[in-house]
């Protein structure tokens, strides 16, 4: 419906953007594709003082080579990131999970970097860029920080975005030759994941980050050192929901979804292998 | 310009070469429907676009408790808001809301609370309106209702069904009891089949007795407009607009209940974005908008959001269902008792204590049952009140009696289509007097049931679900079927009469011929999606011989359409297309005179044929819109006929009309995840004669997915507060086009014998016939597990906890795991039932 008022600007500079936030302090919610946000502030559950919109920063999109690493801008959509040959052959999993996201219409108005900021432990993007040691690019009146993926998320819709900063880009180290996999289980296709898994590997190793299995993103560490041991994908995915702790909602309870997380790392695993 | 006599003439001499020979073969053709354009581009008339000078914007207060008393309302801040014109609560309309009608009072002796459109002093439902804020805009009105302050003293709240028909917390404390009604069928008792606790008995000394307890989960309309209301209490009368199934009962209900005479009041339902029963109500939205704007003496607009739609607008089914089918020892049905307990809600609503009794008449579906008994029992809870819903009564009731004849298929160790074929009613014995007194006008269960199988592949989909069993494939594929009928129709005024409905069932249409040859076809069955422009162009042009193009029909005005009694439980082409049949056919007889005179012919020589009177022998003719354009003239007719070709009719049918068909349905369930997924599905619907097979087909595949998602997806779930915590549809889990797949369906047609056009009613029968087709494919999938039944909707969390609870693991074959169940752990009875295996299920 209709939320409270609120201030609204769009600056077209990312220095505009800081000095925005700066002045709004915690009164400011930063919009990207609004997929998300404005949802939430229809029903109002939040009522910010001024929106800061970052659309009309064209720094913030797009898609680019730097040498081992790809950056996608953070204001980069879905649709875009799904489509995207550099993404496609450098980080496959990223690819695949973002054309999973929700639907069409929400593919192409969505963000990365607003889902990653957003930080809804069944959002899709979380896992991926886990799994992928990306490195999230934060800006702020100090300047540029780079945070490893495995610190970024911090809890339930928490990130380590500082009050005035705003993330800017996610870098991620190529995995050219790797392969790929996310396994998203939704019971229809435009749900939330209920969980999700995804697998990056290659001879003898594997990364593998689980969507919805706690407050977080979590990396299936357990999975990937029995991986590097030895063990056969059936063993090392029965590790899947070591250290999780999975919700219960409409859609399962946390014993299922631990469950799941076991024959879905399974099959993430074999497809990435090639299997 | 002038139109002298001359002219006329003229006008009606270019006419008579008009070539009408086409326009009879209407009827059957698969045209594409002539009110798409402007629905689906949005270039029409919604309630929402309606903006009048002066309007006021409406935002309702709703209580977030269940069952509460309102100790206190401040609205002094909410009223000297920005913008605000007037908050008004209970005690401020107490003394003229009235209470909410129910036109289905099933007992002399239902027990029913007043239904206020804004709660007084105490509220009985989450969602239930305790204030409404009328403001300059929209936003403004949002940001009071803000600040209206209500204090609640909670009160216990019946949730749970079963435990409400216990009474040990009470809904309505006044009533002294939860039960608004119990309602009983006996055929030994009505005569018309014998005594069931006889023939139970016999079975059990000496047959087959099969018990079950299924559950039909609360589900919610989810109509695709939200419901939108614009009173204009400006000039003679007031005018409402409403998204609404229902603009005739409607008024007629806002002149009963807030004592405005009817005729001062005038309902439009423009172009409605679907209902599915949701829209068959009289809502307390539309009663408070009347209030306010009449308040006011301004325009008053509310339309509501999303969140409110699912938690306020009436859900649907919610019953338990307690069955006992007796059968002999080869699979022969003696007896089939059903004791229901079905879920009011809070309060009655247009026909909610109708809804159950809708499917009492429909257990004993396409079978020879000798001996039935039916009895319900409604219940009053503290959630959102149900009311009609896609099928009402026939879907709950077709999902029982289809379940529990796959159940008989297992007992007796035989295909499920050789238990129904054993038992449902031969071609030849039609029409056929059901176990319920009630007469079927016709069927062919045999054709349609073997065209199917034919479709489907059956034997080969056989084959490979034994291969699969016996591979121990961790994917295992599941055959489901569904042999239903349904009653249509609705309906003979006499029958509604002998059940207490508080209306008749007939339907009205009248025909106008304007001067120009064009036709207006009015009809009092309001469309909200159905296509009744195309198919009633289809049938006028075909009966009078008009162009398609040249018919407009109208519809949904009280003042247009003064007539008629709106558009629910597939009626609207078997009742209201046969009234705009006999208007077109008075049509006809009133031009005959007139053509004879101007042919200087004997009445009784005319043929009428293709849209053109010619006289018997010859090749002298005239085309009805000459006579149409003579008639407006008036210059030349006959002594005492009066200068009009304009006609009524209303039809009020002899009987119901039974469409009936075989749906079968292939599901793969992953025995890893619990997942179901449906892999092909045919269905053959017998609905009589078609008039437009494209309609048709569309109202069969939405119908079939809204069914399916009964079966798989939907559930309105309340928590143990009774809050609805499927509110949104990120919790209520519509499919949307990409769950589902391409269907196959097709046709067989036995013409009903209660309507001239032979047409049955298509609106419901995708959505009764595909759920339990579903459900019993998912057992069936897993049934050699030992699991017998898995609770709606088959998430993919109760069908991998049934099949946990069989001891199953995935990857064993059919040996294998039958030796789990022949050691007696597995959970054979009710898995989908058993709390403990039904997690998300209500667990209030």
């Amino acid at each position: 419906m209709i939320p409270t008022a609120f201030d609204y600007v769009a600056p077209t500079s990312l220095e505009d953007a800081l000095s925005a936030l700066a002045e709004a302090g915690d009164d400011a919610k930063v919009l990207g594709g609004g997929q998300s946000l404005l949802p939430v502030l229809r029903l109002r559950l939040n009522a910010p003082e001024k929106i800061v919109d970052l659309s009309r920063i064209d720094s913030l999109r797009g898609i680019s080579d730097d040498g081992d690493t790809i950056v996608i801008g953070a204001m980069t959509t879905h649709d875009e990131v799904a489509r995207s040959e550099l993404v496609r052959e450098h980080a496959a999993v990223l690819a695949e999970a973002a054309s999973t996201v929700a639907d069409p219409q929400i593919r192409h108005r969505g963000t990365l970097g607003g889902a990653l900021v957003h930080a809804d432990p069944a959002g899709d993007l979380g896992a991926p860029v886990l799994a992928l040691d990306a490195e999230l690019v934060v800006v702020g009146a100090g300047g540029e920080r780079r945070i490893p993926a495995g610190e970024f998320f911090q809890d339930l819709f928490e990130t380590a975005v500082g009050e005035g900063e705003l993330l800017t880009a996610i870098r991620i180290p190529k995995h050219t030759g790797w392969g790929g996999a996310y396994e998203k289980f939704v019971r229809v296709s435009h749900q939330w994941s209920i969980v999700a898994v995804a697998a990056v590997t290659r001879d003898g190793e594997a990364k593998v980050a689980l969507t919805n299995m706690g407050s977080t993103p979590l990396r299936a560490s357990a999975v990937e050192s029995a991986i590097a041991d030895g063990a056969s994908v059936k063993d090392a995915a029965a590790k899947a929901a070591e250290g999780t702790n999975p919700p219960s909602d409409l859609n399962g309870d946390s014993d299922y979804r631990a469950h799941l997380a076991t024959v879905l790392t399974r099959r993430a695993l074999a497809r990435a292998m090639g299997g | 310009m002038t139109v002298s006599p001359d002219a006329v003439e003229d006008l009606i001499e270019e006419r008579k070469d008009v070539d009408t020979s086409d326009n009879e073969r209407e009827i059957g053709k698969a045209r594409t429907r002539k009110e798409d354009e402007r629905l689906i581009t949005g270039r029409t008339k919604w309630t929402d676009n309606i903006q009048l000078p002066g309007m006021v914007h409406l935002v309702m207060v709703r209580s977030p408790f269940a069952h509460a008393t309102i100790t206190n309302i401040d609205t002094s801040e909410a009223k000297t808001a920005p913008g605000v014109y007037a908050v008004l609560t209970g005690q401020d309309v107490a003394d003229q809301q009235g209470s909410l009608p129910t036109a289905w009072p099933i007992t002399p002796d239902q027990k029913a609370p007043p239904h206020p459109a804004i709660a007084v002093d105490r509220v009985a439902f989450s969602g239930e309106v305790v204030a409404v804020v009328a403001a300059r805009t929209l936003a403004e009105a949002r940001d009071a209702a803000e600040l209206v302050d209500v204090d609640y003293d909670e009160l216990p709240a019946a949730l749970d069904l079963k435990e409400a028909a216990d009474d040990t917390v009470l809904a309505h404390p006044d009533l002294g009891t939860n039960k608004s009604a119990f309602w009983q069928f006996d055929s030994a008792t009505a005569e018309t089949g014998g005594s069931v606790d006889e023939a139970i008995e016999a079975a059990r000394a000496d047959g087959i007795v099969i018990e079950r307890e299924y559950r039909q989960q609360r589900l919610i309309p989810a109509f695709m407009e939200p419901r939108s209301t614009v009173v204009d209490p400006t000039g003679e009368q007031f005018v409402m607009w409403s998204a609404t199934q229902v603009p005739h009962i409607l008024r007629l209900m806002l002149s009963l209940t807030l004592g405005v005479p009817e005729s001062k009041v005038r309902v439009i339902a423009p172009d409605v974005g679907g209902g599915f029963g949701g829209k068959l109500q009289v809502t307390p939205e539309e009663i408070i908008t009347f209030l306010v704007a009449r308040h006011l003496r301004k325009p008053a607009k509310w339309t509501e959001t999303r969140s409110e739609s699912l938690m306020a607008a009436h859900h649907g089914r919610d019953q338990w269902q307690r069955l006992t089918l007796a059968a002999d020892k080869d699979g022969k049905v003696t007896a089939l008792k059903v004791d229901l307990l079905a879920d009011m809600g809070a309060y009655l609503g247009l026909v909610t204590p109708g809804v159950p009794i809708l499917g009492a008449f429909m257990f004993n579906a396409i079978y020879k049952f000798p001996a039935y008994q039916f009895n319900c029992t409604n219940i009053f809870t503290n959630k959102t009140w149900t009311d009609a819903y896609r099928g009402a009564g026939r879907p709950e009731a077709t999902y029982a009696i289809e379940r529990l004849m796959d159940e008989l298929a297992v007992e007796v160790g035989v295909d499920p289509l050789e238990i129904r074929e054993m038992n449902w009613i031969k071609h030849e014995e039609f029409p056929f007097t059901s176990v319920c007194g009630l007469e079927y006008d016709s069927g062919n269960y045999e054709a349609a049931t073997e065209r199917a199988k034919e479709l489907f592949d059956y034997d080969a989909l056989r084959a490979e679900q034994k291969q699969r069993r016996e591979s121990g494939d961790p994917v295992q594929l599941g055959l489901g079927v569904s042999t239903f009928t349904e009653m249509c129709g609705l309906a003979p005024s006499r029958v509604l009469g002998s059940l207490s409905y508080g209306a008749g069932g007939w339907e009205h249409a009248s025909i106008r011929m304007l001067p120009t040859g064009k036709v207006e076809v009015v009809t009092g069955s309001s469309a909200h999606g159905q296509g009744h422009e195309t198919a009633w162009s289809q049938i006028v042009a075909d009966r009078l011989g008009v162009a398609f193009e040249d018919v407009e029909v109208l519809h949904g005005d009280t003042q247009i359409s003064h007539k008629g009694l709106d558009t629910y439980g597939s009626r609207s082409l078997v009742v209201g297309g046969e009234a705009v049949i006999q208007a077109a056919n008075k049509v006809i007889e009133k031009a005959r005179p007139i053509a004879a005179h101007l042919l200087e012919a004997s009445a009784d020589d005319l043929e009428f044929q293709a849209g053109r009177f010619t006289v018997k022998g010859t090749d002298q003719g005239m085309a009805l819109g000459e006579i149409a354009l003579a008639t407006f003239a008036a210059h030349n007719l006959p002594d005492g006929v009066e200068p009009s070709l304009d006609s009524d009719a209303t039809f009020d049918p002899v009987n119901f009309s039974f469409p009936h068909g075989t749906h079968l349905c292939a599901v793969e369930v992953d025995t890893e995840t619990g997942m179901t997924k449906v892999r092909s599905y045919v269905s053959v619907d017998d609905i009589g004669n078609i008039v437009n097979p494209l309609i048709v087909e569309g109202q069969i595949h939405g119908g079939i997915v809204q069914g399916i998602a009964q079966a798989l997806w939907e559930e309105a779930v309340y928590d143990d507060q009774g809050t609805l915590v499927s509110g949104s549809f990120v919790d209520y889990t519509l499919p949307t086009s990409a769950d589902t797949i391409s269907f196959v369906t097709d046709n067989t047609v036995s013409p009903s014998t209660t309507n001239s056009l032979g047409a049955k009613g298509v609106g419901e029968a995708g959505c009764i016939a595909s759920t339990p087709a579903v459900v019993n494919a998912v057992v069936d999938a897993v049934r050699h597990l030992g699991i017998n039944d898995i609770r709606m909707p088959c998430t993919p969390e109760r069908v991998w906890k049934a099949i946990q609870s069989a001891g199953y693991h995935s990857g064993e074959t059919t040996a294998e795991a039958q030796e789990h169940f022949v050691e007696g752990e597995a959970n054979q009875d009710q898995v989908g039932n058993d709390p403990s295996a039904a997690v998300t299920g209500e667990q209030s």
